[in-house]
């Protein structure tokens, strides 16, 4: 007996070896495109363009994030990016707090067809509303006016973030509102003292997602957009892009610098939004 | 004690459908102006986004079906006149046109393809972790979250970076083959290398969340179960297809639906990878759609295309909906 749980135990090391071993191939085919953009980044440009390539850089240099940050609208597109996010933040956060706390605190008649528009309207296409969407803010004078985009992004924004805080205010006991209730609070009240500082963490990584999708999002602002002091980062990487040809050094460090702050907020985030995303699927 | 309600740590998820939520059994309502007011609050709190909903997203959907029954060109939009009626000339236009039943096709293929890869790689990602020794597995998480953060035009200018004719990397990888001839190779050429490069960056982009929710839900599944059925002889794979995969199969449905509802919207990694200006072949239907009405200015026809396709993305909707109204979660 003692044999056969010896090898037993000896088989299942050699195979956590190569499960082990697959694992690592995966992270190094996963991880190469990321690895690439940032080795041509910061290598000399008379590396870049090789053959057979490098896979390691001899010397680092930062010529190409000056070259990309001196390109005339960097500076302005990241301006507008953070004015579009954080205006759509903003708004979307307000009126979805107080949506989810109805659903997730009260039981009234068309909860549940409100969730299920909720829920539904998180599949409907961007690309197949932007021609009415454009219609409707050339109505209200509202293209190329950050503004616009704000209103636009809600679109997405808003459902996406009562479904995330009303997972958010469902965790949080209702036992401590009542209790604050029963010794003289009003609701709102309760809501101000006592659930809103413990929804913090929820309220930020909401945002935070939030401010992430808005510094993505391309064909809205590509369309509704046409000034060069207003377009967003993301328009700015994709001109920059047919305007440098193939400059890659350049390109690189663009899409580095594009990419760098989400990476950083993301990191913050991505545990506790992953379960939103996935609607409870994994709750536990 | 039972009106009080039980501790709920996950909310208002655990208690059944219909039941009242907890704190109503506690205060019972009085009659009365205050009690109706009461019972105004809920739809006063959500009133903002219902309007904000209705403004920005209800009007322009009624506002997209209209505008495919009418004929918009490039006139009315500037003089602001409303466009004339046309009625169901635009379907008919777009139904009898054979490219756009290809559009149709190559949407459908492309959508089956990418979710079928991400899905069945997402499954091999999320039983592999579970393999691993945990700082591999913490590795694979880091790259799974750096990889998920990529916005989608990083993504694509680094993969157009990396299929570079003249030096991209992976001309230089396949020349390394034996026999295979690479060099200065253009893969958007052929359309099927060219989708086969927006496959790999569609799938590249998603696969870290579908690994990570599927991993997430493989936590769920009791290991004493796998472990009675491994004592009893059975086969990893029955193992996988009796005990594993019934127990995270609603989330492995919800992923996939996600996934195909998704990638049959693809619009920015075509856009980018072909430069803002894509060749037929490489149209999808959010292209074509946007084609028509931004380049081509025929804003009625490239609305009847945005119409149908909302319409058949309804289906994937539905499945998605649904399975979250089966799980409890939609309440």
């Amino acid at each position: 007996m003692s044999v056969d749980s010896r090898a037993r135990r000896g088989s299942g090391r050699r195979r956590s070896l190569r499960a082990d071993g697959l694992g690592l191939l995966f992270c190094a085919v996963m991880a190469f495109p990321l690895y690439w953009m940032l080795l041509t980044a910061f290598r000399p440009a008379s590396e870049i363009r090789r053959n057979p390539p490098d896979f390691w850089a001899s010397e680092l240099t930062l010529e190409h994030f000056r070259r990309a940050v001196a390109s005339e609208t960097f500076w302005s597109s990241v301006r507008a990016s953070v004015l579009v996010g954080v205006g759509t933040v903003v708004v979307s956060l307000v009126i979805g707090v107080l949506a989810a706390y109805a659903v997730a605190r009260f039981a009234f008649a068309g909860r549940r067809a409100f969730v299920l528009v909720i829920l539904s309207v998180q599949m409907i296409p961007l690309a197949g509303l932007i021609i009415p969407l454009y219609l409707l803010l050339s109505d209200a004078g509202l293209t190329d006016s950050l503004t616009g985009v704000v209103l636009t992004y809600l679109v997405f924004m808003l459902p996406f973030t009562v479904w995330l805080l009303r997972g958010f205010i469902a965790a949080i006991p209702v036992e401590l509102e009542e209790a604050a209730m029963v010794d003289g609070c009003t609701r709102a009240g309760a809501f101000r003292r006592v659930l809103l500082p413990l929804l913090a963490p929820g309220l930020v990584a909401t945002s935070i997602y939030s401010l992430v999708q808005a510094w993505n999002e391309y064909v809205l602002a590509y369309v509704l957009l046409s000034s060069n002091d207003k377009q967003t980062v993301s328009i700015w990487l994709v001109s920059f892009q047919t305007s440098f040809g193939t400059d890659y050094g350049a390109l690189m460090a663009g899409a580095t610098l594009t990419a760098l702050p989400v990476v950083v907020f993301f990191l913050f985030v991505q545990r506790r939004v992953a379960a939103g995303l996935a609607a409870g699927a994994v709750k536990g | 004690m039972v009106t009080a309600g039980p501790p709920r740590p996950t909310g208002a998820l655990s208690h059944p459908p219909g039941s009242p939520a907890p704190h109503r059994g506690r205060r019972p309502a009085r009659g009365g102006t205050a009690s109706r007011a009461r019972r105004a609050v809920p739809y006063l709190l959500i009133a903002p986004t219902v309007l904000a909903l209705v403004a920005v997203l209800g009007y322009p959907l009624v506002d997209l079906v209209v505008l495919s029954f009418q004929d918009m060109t490039r006139r009315e939009l500037f003089a602001g006149t409303s466009p004339p009626w046309a009625g169901v000339s635009q379907y008919r236009t777009v139904f009898t046109d054979a490219f756009f039943w290809e559009v149709v096709g190559r949407t459908a293929l492309f959508t089956v393809v990418v979710s079928g890869v991400t899905m069945a790689g997402a499954m091999l990602i999320a039983l592999l972790m579970r393999r691993v020794s945990p700082w591999v597995r913490l590795t694979m998480s880091g790259v799974l979250v750096a990889v998920w953060a990529m916005p989608v035009m990083v993504a694509a200018s680094v993969f157009r970076w990396l299929v570079d004719a003249d030096f991209g990397v992976v001309n230089w990888l396949l020349g390394q083959l034996p026999g295979v001839e690479s060099a200065r190779h253009n893969w958007f050429e052929d359309p099927w290398q060219g989708f086969a490069v927006i496959v790999a960056v569609v799938v590249w982009g998603a696969l870290p969340f579908s690994a990570i929710t599927l991993q997430a839900a493989l936590t769920q599944v009791p290991p004493e179960l796998e472990e009675a059925a491994r004592v009893d002889g059975a086969e990893r794979s029955q193992i996988f297809r009796h005990i594993t995969f019934p127990v995270i199969k609603p989330a492995f449905v919800m992923v996939t639906t996600l996934t195909a509802i998704w990638n049959f919207g693809v619009f920015n990694q075509i856009w980018l990878m072909r430069s803002g200006q894509p060749e037929k072949d490489y149209y999808l239907l959010g292209v074509y759609s946007f084609i028509e009405s931004f380049a081509v200015n025929r804003y009625s026809t490239g609305a009847a295309i945005a119409v149908i396709t909302v319409l058949l993305l309804l289906v994937g909707a539905v499945v998605y909906v649904r399975q979250l109204v089966r799980m409890g979660e939609a309440e």
